[in-house]
């Protein structure tokens, strides 16, 4: 096995208790992400997909199985490790954006980085640059709910960005832009990946945009149904 | 996470939405006006008894008839008579500690003056009582040792007695009649300036002992009580022992027995008084502490709101990587930060009603240091208390929840 995977994840299982009823999310997957790999996740709805990217985004631990991040077996961590990896290593881009409102895009930018120890005034250069690497130069100080949806979205990719994550994840990205707007946005992870090198998980229900990715998985019930490499 | 960032981070939160934040701090503000303002008056009470006090001279004693233990059923010198003309005396000459005795005889009495009649009281007193109870004269003169000597029947009028009977015109040299007898108006007294309250000092005549014995009361061996003045603040305790140890052999009273007279200092009246102005304060003071508590649970009851409203909110923090800690600290620094905020507006917003209702009702307040601190103190620990539950039920959330609340 090769300990340069940036994620390895052995038999991992998500099992959600509602009242008396086990719902199985996850049921033992298996799976390994090298660095600068774009990996697609695609499967009917229900199939688990958010559960695998809540995991891998240290959101949520498994039930069962374990999950290393550069090594480190991230699964038996706890709360506050969990947030520091989350700080430090992972940028997370959702489908509703989340941002918080009534604020400008350079706070909701900066956001990350003050849970950090990087001193304030190099929050605002750092910020910035994000924003600029996502092409929102001259909106930094614009409001979010004065932004379009597309230009929200372009807000939260700085913020997952700001802290020079090794994993970019990406739950459903595009699902609420129009298909335009969705393109502009893949057009973004895209050039993230080929020029930056970043690695990039995302979450896709639409096969153009799983076009661009090298790899692809396919879930079903919890489970890895097909997988696909270039 | 350092304490300066957690701050900017709660101010900029706050900040989002000020008027949730300024009606949340509303009940802090309140509160903490309301202590501010009634503990300065319970406070300016006090001020205001102390100086009525001052002004009647500290160096006063009183002696009366009556032990101590029995001051209740025998004292006022109403009935119950054993001080003589000669017990006043041998204190002015024999205490050392002593500067002036004034004997006293009192009594009420019908005035009457041209078609007019009053009722008053008659203060038989020594030719020193002005000097004694620190009293100014504000027209003619006071009766000297002479006039009390010869018991002539002269008189000095209370500030009130003088309008009522003269209503401006010059009293001086006019003829009243107390009982029946006629005196020579020779003086009025300043006024005291109590109208009202329970006892109006500017309704009163005052002139010589003798004569009120002799015309008023028809006795001369027996005198109902003794004002004294000390030589000093400091010699009054000395005067008041030099007084019982010269009475105490003029009554021929045994060692160990129980005087048959008591000896009281203003200062010890002086506290009692205060002592009732501090209850008064306390009781003023507790009653706006409730207001403190009410707007304390005010902040808990819009930050739990807050907590709900903001759910999503926590959840992207979180999912930046915000420990429990830091929404934690959020929290506790927002309540801490609306609470201290609210209780500066609060210090200022007392001090100002204090003054407006020293102004408008014309009762004295005081603000003392003392209070600020403890309304500070108060507000910024109402914070804390009022501020954790709301702030660890925050830090307990669920990322994945927070995030997917609607
Ligand atoms: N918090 C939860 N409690 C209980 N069951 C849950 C919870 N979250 C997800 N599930 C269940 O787990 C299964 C997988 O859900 P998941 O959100 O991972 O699906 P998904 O593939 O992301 O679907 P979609 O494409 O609709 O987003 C579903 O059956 C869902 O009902
Ligand atoms: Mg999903």
């Amino acid at each position: 096995m090769d300990n340069n995977d940036l994620i390895r994840i052995e038999n991992l299982t998500r099992v959600y208790k509602v009242g008396e009823t086990q719902v199985r999310a996850l049921s033992g997957i298996s799976y390994r992400v090298q660095q600068g790999d774009l990996l697609a996740i695609m499967g009917p709805s229900g199939s688990g997909k958010s559960t695998l990217m809540n995991i891998i985004g240290c959101l949520d631990k498994p039930t069962e199985g374990k999950y290393y991040l550069e090594g480190e077996e991230v699964s038996t961590l706890d709360k506050n490790k969990l947030a520091r990896i989350r700080n430090k290593k992972i940028g997370f881009v959702f489908q509703t954006f989340n941002l918080l409102s009534r604020t400008t895009a350079l706070e909701n930018t900066e956001l990350p980085l003050l849970y950090s120890n990087i001193p304030r005034k190099k929050t605002r250069d750092l910020a910035y640059k994000a924003l600029s690497v996502v092409g929102l130069e001259g909106r930094e100080l614009h409001r979010t709910n004065q932004l379009s949806g597309g230009e929200q979205q372009r807000v939260a990719i700085a913020r997952a960005l700001v802290n020079s994550p090794s994993l970019l994840l990406a739950d459903e990205p595009t699902g609420n832009l129009d298909t335009k707007t969705g393109a502009e946005i893949m057009d973004i992870f895209k050039n993230l990946n080929q020029e930056k090198n970043i690695t990039i998980i995302l979450v896709t229900h639409d096969p153009d945009v799983s076009k661009i990715a090298h790899k692809k998985i396919y879930l079903r019930d919890g489970k890895i149904i097909k997988e696909e490499r270039e | 996470m350092n304490i300066i960032r957690t701050i900017r981070i709660s101010l900029r939160a706050l900040s989002r939405n000020k008027m949730r934040s300024f009606l949340t701090a509303l009940g802090i503000i309140i509160g903490v006006g309301a202590v501010i303002s009634m503990i300065s008056i319970g406070q300016g009470a006090k001020r205001a008894v102390e100086e009525r006090f001052d002004s009647m001279g500290t160096n006063l004693l009183f002696v009366r008839p009556g032990s101590r233990s029995f001051r209740g059923r025998h004292g006022g010198g109403g009935t119950y008579q054993n001080l003589t003309p000669d017990d006043a005396k041998a204190i002015e000459e024999k205490a050392d500690a002593v500067r002036y005795i004034s004997p006293n005889v009192s009594t009420r009495a019908q005035i009457i003056y041209g078609n007019k009649n009053w009722n008053t009281s008659i203060q038989g007193v020594g030719a020193k009582y002005p000097e004694i109870r620190n009293w100014e004269i504000e027209e003619g003169i006071f009766f000297d040792e002479i006039i009390v000597k010869s018991g002539q029947k002269v008189c000095v009028l209370g500030s009130e007695v003088n309008e009522n009977l003269f209503e401006g015109a010059d009293p001086i040299g006019q003829i009243i009649r107390i009982k029946k007898i006629p005196f020579r108006v020779i003086g009025v007294l300043k006024s005291r300036g109590e109208a009202g309250g329970w006892f109006n000092r500017d309704d009163m005549i005052a002139i010589p002992y003798t004569t009120a014995q002799r015309r008023l009361i028809g006795r001369t061996d027996r005198i109902n009580s003794i004002d004294v003045s000390a030589i000093s603040m400091a010699r009054s305790m000395e005067a008041v022992e030099q007084i019982e140890e010269i009475l105490r052999i003029r009554h021929k009273i045994a060692p160990g027995a129980e005087d048959d007279f008591n000896v009281r200092n203003m200062s010890e009246i002086a506290e009692g008084a205060a002592e009732s102005t501090k209850i008064l304060t306390i009781l003023l003071g507790g009653i706006a502490s409730v207001s403190l508590l009410v707007g304390g649970i005010g902040i808990m009851n819009i930050m739990l709101v807050s907590v709900t409203e903001r759910i999503r909110e926590i959840g992207i923090r979180m999912s930046v990587g915000a420990r429990e800690k830091d929404i934690l600290l959020q929290f506790l620094a927002e309540a801490i930060v609306l609470s201290f905020l609210g209780g500066i507006i609060g210090i200022g917003m007392g001090v100002l009603s204090s003054n407006l209702i020293s102004h408008f009702a014309g009762w004295q307040t005081l603000v003392s240091i003392d209070s600020i601190a403890l309304a500070f103190l108060f507000s910024g620990s109402v914070g804390v208390f009022f501020g954790f539950y709301p702030a660890r039920k925050a830090s307990k959330l669920d990322p994945i929840e927070a995030l997917r609340y609607e």
